[in-house]
């Protein structure tokens, strides 16, 4: 069996001074099979998403990497850490810093991280150029947007930049929060394309929350359900939502909104 | 007379470009109209012109005429500031796509609701206390009194953007403009939040501009849409006719790709007739 | 002048304008440093004497000669204002900062102590700082920059917390980023133009501050001239020699609109939301 890259383990978290957020979940993340984290607004996933991520540390139970507890306090171990799991956020006009320059939001984590190769800050810098152009790219973003400015975008095009800011150091983990409830169909499907080439081709594991269940399907094999901050139902994205057993998972199943049907 | 009328509206860009051409529609008091296109298409530009809040160095022309009853015929484009912040929250008010933005970080959730109750209705005191929680109960907050006393920061993405809805909706505004209201809401969420949109779309006759990327949401909900793409006018007619029988090649492109996602839902389900 | 700050010159009018101002006010202060037309002492002159010759503005009602008195005033007018924003800036930001990361209990101290400085009158603090030196113009200085930088952190801890709000501080800490950097690179360019201009208008109050405080005997000893106590010793007098109100009143003014007019153009200049639009 394949260990899991990423783990809560009774994961249980309250916000101070006020009652649980989450209680007794465990999730686990096998290398390359994705998991999506489902559920009503407010039921815990956005706060379950900043534990595995580092941002906080649970206040039972615990979060492991490869095997091993995240120590927040070891520096050397979360550089690893933050070097191979990367994040999107829900929302796109919040997530990007308004007085930074596109090229340069997409290119922090490689300064950070300190992810270029070495030599001359020359090279360096035109290595990271490179590499943002690519992940801009790879988005569907245009070249000449890495020297424009957030404001200049719209909703869709920012969440695409952070996109690109999370692939750009090519992650192991990619822990995303409605990526691409912004987006529109055909941009979805780009990104979910793109999303799923990286699975293929880097092994890259993707956390998602969302509410799209057609993405969903499209890109975790696990699904995990959400209520109250508990784990309801878990399972392959195939049984869970196609034959669904809790009430709230059925209800989810339900609402998604379709097209009036043709006329016969 | 339409409540509002826009005729060939250009939104230009500070470098001359064109990114939003020769829009024109109308709303109907209690009417309800969807505004769909691809990200990047101008719909949040439209939404800003009307309102008169084009970010600087971006012109309209054209016109965008308010009619309310109550109020005076107005102009937007070209109008002074003083005449368009009447305009604003009295005959219209927006849900903008924005929902942290739109809500000030340092203050209590409570209190940023309550403003606008409170210039709109009058209320104060105990009663202002009071709508203010029934207004969060109406967007379906399932513990209002917490989330009166929270910040923006400690409520969830969903929450903050029924918050910012019920903001909107306390102003009365004879049109509601919604710029991707739901795009944070999971479904079942989403489905009552346009429910409850829906209800007061019909009880308070008030008109609703609604705008979004997603084709089965604006169809549910809408009489009447109109495609945009790269800012222009696509397509436009009942929401039934495009839906079923799309003319223009990028509307018909739309319809495929919703009814694609649509069948992939129902393997899902495992193979259910749809 | 380094070429960004040339193209922002050729860019922004009040930027230009301001720089013009403030600028005049400098080469005024460098000259007086090295020469001044009579001494600042000399009471040989007429007293209340109009324009005209030797005085080209005339003198006071000690027979000082008010070019002399304006151009050393220039320099402190100027030591004045910078001395505090830069003491009450420093102070201001780190304890804004501090407060502004700081959470619960930690920031509701810091709050209050600010809450209590501010109530504090100037004038109060700097006769406390006179007391424990002789009155001068650094001790109005320390003064009017304490005051001033419990205002600063006030604000700085307000603008602090909404930036921290924002998702893009998340984010650039899940990208690695040390907190030292996530400052250097995203808070303190969020909070600047805000602060900047609040700077500014705080300069101007701390050339007015030094005034009034100096009036009182509480800055800069004579013989050095300060505006404001020129302003204040003259008016009984306005009818007779009215240059000698209206000279120093004209330049406090032109001082702290120049400064102000510097304050709004670098906002401007820095915000590429506004950049945009003038290309
Ligand atoms: N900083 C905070 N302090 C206190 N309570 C918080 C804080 N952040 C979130 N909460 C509360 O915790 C609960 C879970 O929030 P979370 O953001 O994890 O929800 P979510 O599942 O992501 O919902 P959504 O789909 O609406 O984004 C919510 O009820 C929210 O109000
Ligand atoms: N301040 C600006 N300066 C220059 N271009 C801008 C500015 N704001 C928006 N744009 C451009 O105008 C176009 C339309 O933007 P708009 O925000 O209206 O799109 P939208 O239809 O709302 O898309 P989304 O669904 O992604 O929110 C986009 O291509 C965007 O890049
Ligand atoms: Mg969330
Ligand atoms: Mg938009």
């Amino acid at each position: 069996m394949i260990p899991p890259i990423i783990e809560a383990r009774e994961a249980g978290f309250a916000y101070r001074r006020s009652a649980p957020v989450l209680a007794d979940v465990s999730v686990e993340v096998t290398r390359g099979r994705g998991v999506a984290l489902v559920g009503e607004s407010g039921a815990g996933k956005t706060t379950l998403l900043r534990l595995l991520l580092g941002l906080a540390a649970p206040t039972s139970g615990s979060v492991l990497f490869d095997g091993a507890p995240l120590a927040l306090g070891d520096k050397r171990l979360m550089r690893g850490f933050r070097s191979s799991v990367q994040t999107v956020f829900q929302d796109p006009y919040s997530s990007l810093d308004p007085r930074q320059s596109v090229g340069r939001i997409v290119s922090e984590p490689l300064r950070s991280l300190g992810l270029t190769a070495g030599g001359p800050r020359a090279t360096r810098r035109a290595e990271a150029a490179e590499r943002v152009a690519a992940a801009l790219r790879a988005v569907g973003l245009p070249e000449d947007a890495a020297a424009r400015y957030p404001h200049e975008f719209s909703g869709g095009q920012r969440q695409r930049v952070a996109i690109a800011r999370a692939i750009v150091c090519e992650p192991r983990v990619l822990l995303a929060d409605e990526p691409v409830s912004a987006l529109d169909v055909s941009t979805r499907v780009r990104i979910v394309d793109l999303l799923a080439e990286l699975r293929e081709t880097r092994g890259l594991t993707v956390v998602m929350v969302s509410h799209d269940l057609a993405v969903v399907a499209a890109l975790c094999p696990q699904v995990a359900v959400l209520e109250r901050g508990r784990v309801v139902e878990q399972g392959d994205t195939a049984d869970v939502l196609g034959s669904p057993r809790h009430p709230y998972t059925r209800r989810l199943v339900q609402s998604v909104p379709r097209l009036p049907a043709r006329p016969a | 007379m339409s409540l509002l009328e826009v005729a060939g509206l250009h939104v230009r860009a500070a470098g001359g470009r064109d990114l939003v051409s020769d829009l024109s529609f109308t709303v109907e008091a209690g009417e309800r109209f969807g505004l769909i296109g691809e990200s990047g298409s101008g719909k949040s530009l439209t939404a800003l012109a009307i309102m008169g809040l084009l970010p600087p160095g971006m012109t309209a022309s054209g016109s965008v005429v308010f009619d309310a009853p109550g109020t005076d015929r107005t102009e937007v484009v070209g109008a002074p500031e003083r005449r368009l912040t009447r305009l604003r929250g009295q005959v219209t008010s927006v849900v903008f796509q924005e929902p942290l933005t739109a809500l000030d970080p340092l203050m209590r959730i409570g209190r940023q609701v309550a403003e606008p109750l409170r210039r709109r209705q009058g209320l104060r005191g105990r009663a202002l206390d009071k709508a203010v929680l029934a207004a969060l109960e109406e967007v379906r907050l399932a513990e209002p009194r917490r989330i009166a006393r929270a910040y923006p920061h400690e409520i969830s993405g969903g929450q903050r953007q029924r918050v910012a809805i019920a903001m909107a909706l306390a102003c009365r505004p004879a049109l509601l403009i919604a710029d991707e209201p739901t795009t944070a809401l999971d479904v079942t969420v989403q489905a009552e939040v346009l429910a409850l949109l829906d209800g007061l779309v019909a009880e308070r006759s008030m008109a609703l501009l609604f705008i979004s990327h997603d084709l089965a949401v604006v169809a549910g909900l809408t009489d009447h849409v109109l495609i945009l793409k790269d800012g222009a006018a696509v397509e436009s007619g009942s929401a039934l006719d495009v839906v079923n029988d799309p003319r223009h090649p990028y509307a018909r492109e739309l319809v495929d790709s919703a009814r694609v996602l649509d069948a992939a839902l129902d393997r899902l389900k495992g193979g259910g007739t749809p | 002048m380094s070429a960004q700050a040339r193209t922002a010159r050729r860019r922004s009018l009040p930027l230009t304008a301001g720089c013009v101002l403030v600028g005049l006010v400098v080469a005024v202060a460098v000259v007086s440093l090295f020469w001044v037309p009579f001494t600042p002492d000399d009471t040989s002159g007429d007293r209340l004497m109009p324009p005209g010759l030797p005085h080209l503005l005339g003198t006071d009602k000690l027979g000082r000669d008010l070019l002399t008195q304006l151009m050393i005033g220039a320099r402190i007018a100027l030591a004045a204002g910078a001395g505090s924003v830069v003491l009450g800036g420093v102070i201001g930001l780190a304890a804004g900062l501090a407060a502004g990361f700081a959470t619960r209990w930690l920031d509701d101290v810091v709050s209050a102590l600010l809450d209590i400085l501010i109530a504090f009158p100037t004038l109060l603090l700097a006769m406390l700082v006179a007391a424990t030196q002789t009155a001068s113009l650094t001790s109005a200085i320390v003064a009017i920059g304490l005051a001033m930088s419990a205002i600063v952190a006030r604000l700085t801890r307000v603008l602090v917390k909404r930036v921290l709000a924002q998702d893009y501080i998340t984010a650039s800490r899940t990208s690695g980023t040390s907190w030292p950097r996530v400052i250097a690179e995203h808070v303190l360019p969020n909070i600047w133009p805000t602060l900047t201009v609040n700077l500014a208008l705080q300069f101007g109050l701390a050339v007015l501050a030094e005034a009034s405080l100096s009036y009182l005997g509480l800055g800069a000893p004579p013989p050095n001239a300060s505006w404001g106590r020129m302003l204040a010793e003259a008016q009984a007098s306005v009818f007779i020699a009215p240059v000698g109100v209206i000279a120093p009143g004209v330049l406090i003014v032109l001082l702290v609109v120049g400064v102000n007019l510097v304050a709004d153009g670098l906002r401007d200049v820095a915000d590429p939301t506004r950049r945009r639009r003038r290309r």
